[in-house]
């Protein structure tokens, strides 16, 4: 046993929902998330108990296929129109940053530019490499991968900012014929892709990251 | 190892490292040795601070949802709009999935958010677990990283900007109760919840 033994090593198991520590019965032999055996309940909260997540490669996989392929649109089609009298105005995620730079204020510009476009690549690239790495049972640099997670965890929700600029300025921007803001598909697809993003790293288990072989301790 | 009790101890959501619990000082953090993630931290809130922030938050809440956010102005006209008015218009434009993911993440998970935090300190208060305490736990829990009041604040500041552009920007109370939630929820994310299972414990009901 090492310096730092492992709940898995003990036969205990800490709530995900609770935190309480509870002892695995010898009787359930199995609870490591492939759902055979998966029946034993928290005494505190009444959360089934997994040793790992369920499922959770697979689960991350599909959600962050799904966010990718929906975040496609989400750049490529327009997320906001902007009419006048005299001219129409489709913005993407992009040509607002650019407009921002230019007419605004470039700090913003930056963190638009970090939430919208770099927040959810650093996700893909990040839970990616996660579950890629992972998956191997690499033990390549696992303190700055356990904090890469918690980094794509900590940050993953600003991405939203844009979807919300959007429906502020559709809400305040209506003065009938002189100038009117509409929302356009794009950010249908973005809000979605930021929700799925979300849901792909909580259903990582950040566990696993320390489960391949034991290289050192 | 010796056979300590499972309270006793304490495992590393983030890599299972088993540790035994210390009790902790003000201001220090527990932090695990084998990945660096936070374990546990001192919380210097008692049950009545947490359920003074709480009230105050509501107050703010209420200001921040009734009061117009922002007005515009262009050549005479003024236009002004609420959370609500929000909510609306993306309904009204067809962005239905838009409509309903600002109603929930600045609306209805804060709200519930506070209204069970609420319930369960004011019980806790007495020592005793409110009704419902378990479930409303969980469900707290579960709903954690889906509240984006303060996403929305540094998202008003952008529109604001854009705006400036074009329009005369004139800012209303509601963007200024929204920047007192912020800190409040700011404060609120140094609070670890789960203490609430220990601070009452079972059979208090």
């Amino acid at each position: 046993m090492s310096a730092l033994p492992r709940a898995s090593e003990l036969g205990l198991i800490a709530c995900t929902v609770c935190g309480l520590v509870c002892r695995n019965v010898p009787g359930d032999a199995r609870l490591d998330g492939d759902g055979v055996g998966d029946d034993m309940a928290c005494p505190r909260c009444g959360t089934t108990l997994h040793r790992r997540k369920p499922d959770s490669y697979v689960r991350t996989w599909a959600l962050l296929i799904a966010a990718f392929i929906l975040y496609i649109p989400a750049n490529v089609l327009p997320i906001m129109r902007t009419a006048s009298l005299n001219d129409v105005d489709d913005n993407t995620i992009i040509s607002g940053v650019v407009e921002l730079w230019r007419a605004g204020s470039p700090n913003l510009a930056i963190i638009v530019f970090t939430a919208s476009i770099v927040v959810p690549m650093l996700k893909f690239l990040a839970l990616g490499t996660l579950l890629v790495s992972s998956q191997r049972g690499s033990g390549w640099a696992r303190v700055q991968r356990a904090k890469l997670y918690r980094l794509v965890e900590l940050i993953g929700y600003w991405s939203m900012l844009d979807v919300f600029v959007v429906a502020l300025l559709t809400a305040l921007v209506r003065f009938s014929v002189l100038s009117l803001v509409e929302p356009l598909p794009g950010v249908i697809f973005f809000g979605l892709t930021v929700v799925l993003t979300m849901l792909a790293s909580m259903s990582f288990d950040p566990r696993l990251i320390w489960d391949g072989k034991d290289t050192d301790d | 190892m010796g056979m300590s009790s499972p309270e006793a101890l304490l495992i590393c959501e983030h890599c299972d490292t088993v540790y035994r619990r210390r009790t902790l000082a003000r201001g220090d953090v527990a932090r695990c040795a084998r990945c660096e993630a936070e374990l546990e931290r001192h919380h210097a809130l008692s049950v009545n601070a947490m359920l003074a922030l709480i009230l105050t938050a509501m107050i703010v809440f209420v200001q921040a949802n009734m009061w117009p956010i922002v007005t515009l102005g262009l050549s005479g006209q003024q236009s002004s709009t609420t959370l609500w008015g929000m909510i609306l218009a993306m309904w009204r434009e067809q962005a239905q999935v838009v409509s309903v993911l600002v109603a929930a993440t600045l609306f209805f998970f804060p709200l519930l958010k506070m209204l069970m935090l609420g319930w369960l300190l004011w019980f806790a208060r007495a020592g005793r677990r409110a009704p419902g305490f378990v479930r409303l736990m969980v469900i707290l829990h579960y709903l954690g990283p889906w509240t984006m009041s303060e996403v929305f604040v540094l998202g008003a500041l952008v529109a604001i900007v854009k705006a400036h552009t074009y329009f005369d920007v004139m800012p209303d109370p509601g963007i200024y109760a929204y920047a007192a939630l912020t800190l409040l929820i700011t404060i609120f994310a140094g609070v670890d919840l789960r203490q609430l299972w220990d601070d009452v414990p079972e059979g208090t009901a």
